[in-house]
């Protein structure tokens, strides 16, 4: 049924207005962090810069922890990501495929897993650290997260949908269990590898909490305690500057929403991991 | 029979280490008092918990914990429900609008807390930049203790909107069309549409987000600590935000209280947990 163009331009006049609305903060960073301080403090707001100007962004690049601490939440990020596809795609293939004792129960306790709230183990989990002096260092940011019930809950229902022949066939062929995995199923299974790539990738980009506890030192800290230090890190920082840091720090998450959103989709319901 | 057991083996060290252990240390800390350099002295049994339910102080923290919680899932389900049912006008470019909808989905809770501390800002904001175009008196969103909780709330729902708008999207496109036509042909229209059998059909999705975004809520610490470090005056002092206190702010080091804390959170998440597996799924409506 084709509406009809009464009802498209209200359509469009609706849906303009909710995207304006769930766009602005997004918009007014991007605008704020092209202005000059003067130009952001005045009253009424300005809402577009008279003069778009990069400078707050070689500004913030220059402020020093910035750059390396970009630098630390990529390297996170990236290991708690393949550590993520490695440690679920095992996982994963033994609960899909392979035989073996008390099957269930285990796959209980890897769903159990994505019950437990972090912040509820998070006490004992700092301790740890602590305890084996790994406070500011990259193991205390990566190692709690080499492992998702989630990712391998993911990648089971893909592998499960693969026709047991294929597994029959590959095993009659004499292949091996990593060969089968990395010549035939990991390749056919590129989208749900993709839709864990981008979760994992994003919730541990975006970790505040944690972060926040084992690292006490600027140098080794993440991008996201990075900017919410920017106001006080300088007392009464231009709005203007901590806009273009945030910017800065949305890029990446960005381009993984806007062109992988139909990987996103489908981890979507498998289970949320936010914070 | 034990190849499957080697390829587990890795995930479920992992878990052991950073997961199990962490929940049994938990109870073990909440059970003892601590000396002044957090270690655990001497036991103490239920007495933290005690503390925990009988103190006003911490009783009110549980309850501004639950009202958070609704101000914060509430809105987010319902503008979320409005928004995923415009995404599903058919127009040209409705591809474009779905995806910029889902837009705070990019948001960490630090970059959105850094962005509505600026809108909050009593001088240069644009909360109190739009009050004053109605010629209202500026209001101290995140410094007055009546209107701190629910500014946090706001920047909490507009950043679990995203995350909302994507999973209703996603429910709606899950709703044959045929049903659609069967209602038509029985001359349903609009309104009639929307509560007769849109809404029912989205009832599990709307369910499985009541309980997702109701556990975000309870867990949320990153908005409370960059807009009001917990206050003014406690007034945004959630459980989590609480625990973080006792726990390691100002050099505290209430690990045993902290950790009562810790797990009340966890009994209240496998709660919810439990209800949605238990006692609501049965009636909401399932293809």
């Amino acid at each position: 049924m084709k509406p009809k163009p009464a009802a498209a331009a209200a359509s469009y006049t609706l849906l303009a207005a909710l995207a304006f609305v769930m766009l602005f903060p997004l918009l007014y960073a991007i605008s704020g962090s092209l202005m000059t301080a003067r130009e952001i403090s005045t009253y009424p707001p300005a809402f577009l810069p008279s003069q778009p100007q990069l400078s707050n962004f070689v500004d913030v690049l220059n402020a020093l922890p910035i750059p390396r601490q970009y630098l630390n939440s990529m390297v996170v990020a990236t290991c708690v990501m393949v550590g993520q596809l490695a440690t679920s795609i095992l996982s994963a293939y033994a609960f899909a495929f392979l035989r073996m004792p008390l099957r269930n129960l285990i796959f209980g306790i890897f769903l159990a897993t994505m019950m437990v709230p972090w912040e509820a183990i998070i006490i004992p989990n700092y301790l740890t650290m602590a305890q084996y002096h790994l406070i500011n260092s990259y193991p205390a940011l990566i190692l709690p997260f080499l492992a998702a019930g989630f990712g391998t809950f993911l990648l089971r229902q893909f592998f499960l949908s693969f026709p047991k022949d294929l597994y029959e066939a590959a095993v009659i062929d004499g292949s091996g269990h990593l060969r089968f995995l990395w010549s035939i199923l990991l390749p056919l299974s590129r989208p749900a590898l993709a839709a864990l790539a981008i979760w994992s990738f994003l919730s541990a980009w975006n970790q505040f909490l944690w972060p926040l506890l084992v690292v006490n030192r600027d140098e080794m800290q993440t991008l996201q305690i990075g900017i919410s230090r920017l106001q006080d890190v300088e007392a009464g920082t231009a709005p203007n500057f901590i806009l273009a840091g945030t910017v800065l720090a949305l890029v990446p998450t960005l381009l993984l929403i806007y062109f992988g959103q139909r990987h996103i989709v489908r981890g979507l319901t498998a289970g949320a991991l936010r914070g | 029979m034990l190849t499957g057991l080697a390829f587990v083996a890795p995930s479920l060290l992992l878990f052991s280490i950073w997961i199990f252990y962490p929940l049994v240390r938990s109870v073990y800390l909440s059970f003892h008092a601590n000396d002044l350099f957090g270690r655990p002295a001497n036991f103490v049994g239920l007495d933290q918990y005690q503390q925990l339910f009988t103190s006003p102080n911490l009783r009110e923290t549980i309850f501004r914990t639950a009202v958070f919680t609704v101000l914060t899932v509430v809105p987010a389900l319902v503008l979320g429900t409005v928004i995923a049912l415009a995404l599903q006008a058919r127009i040209a470019g409705i591809g474009i609008f779905r995806t910029l909808l889902a837009t705070p989905f990019a948001f960490s809770v630090a970059t959105a807390s850094v962005i509505f501390q600026i809108f909050f800002n009593p001088g240069v904001g644009v909360f109190n930049g739009i009050l004053n175009f109605f010629h209202v008196l500026p209001v101290g969103w995140l410094t007055n203790p009546a209107t701190a909780l629910a500014s946090v709330a706001v920047a909490t729902v507009w950043l679990q909107l995203g995350y909302n708008v994507l999973v209703l999207s996603s429910g709606l496109q899950g709703i044959p069309e045929e049903i659609y036509e069967a209602a038509r042909l029985d001359g349903a229209r609009g309104f009639r549409l929307a509560f007769r059998i849109t809404l029912p059909m989205l009832t599990p999705t709307l369910f499985f987000l009541l309980v997702v975004s109701t556990i975000t809520a309870l867990q949320s610490f990153g908005q409370i600590h960059i807009l009001t470090r917990g206050g003014p005056a406690g007034a945004t002092t959630t459980l989590v935000y609480s625990l973080y206190l006792n726990a390691f702010a100002f050099g505290s080091t209430n690990y045993g209280l902290a950790s009562a804390m810790a797990l009340v959170l966890f009994f209240i998440v496998i709660a919810v947990t439990a209800i949605q597996f238990g006692v609501l799924e049965r009636r909401v409506f399932y293809r």
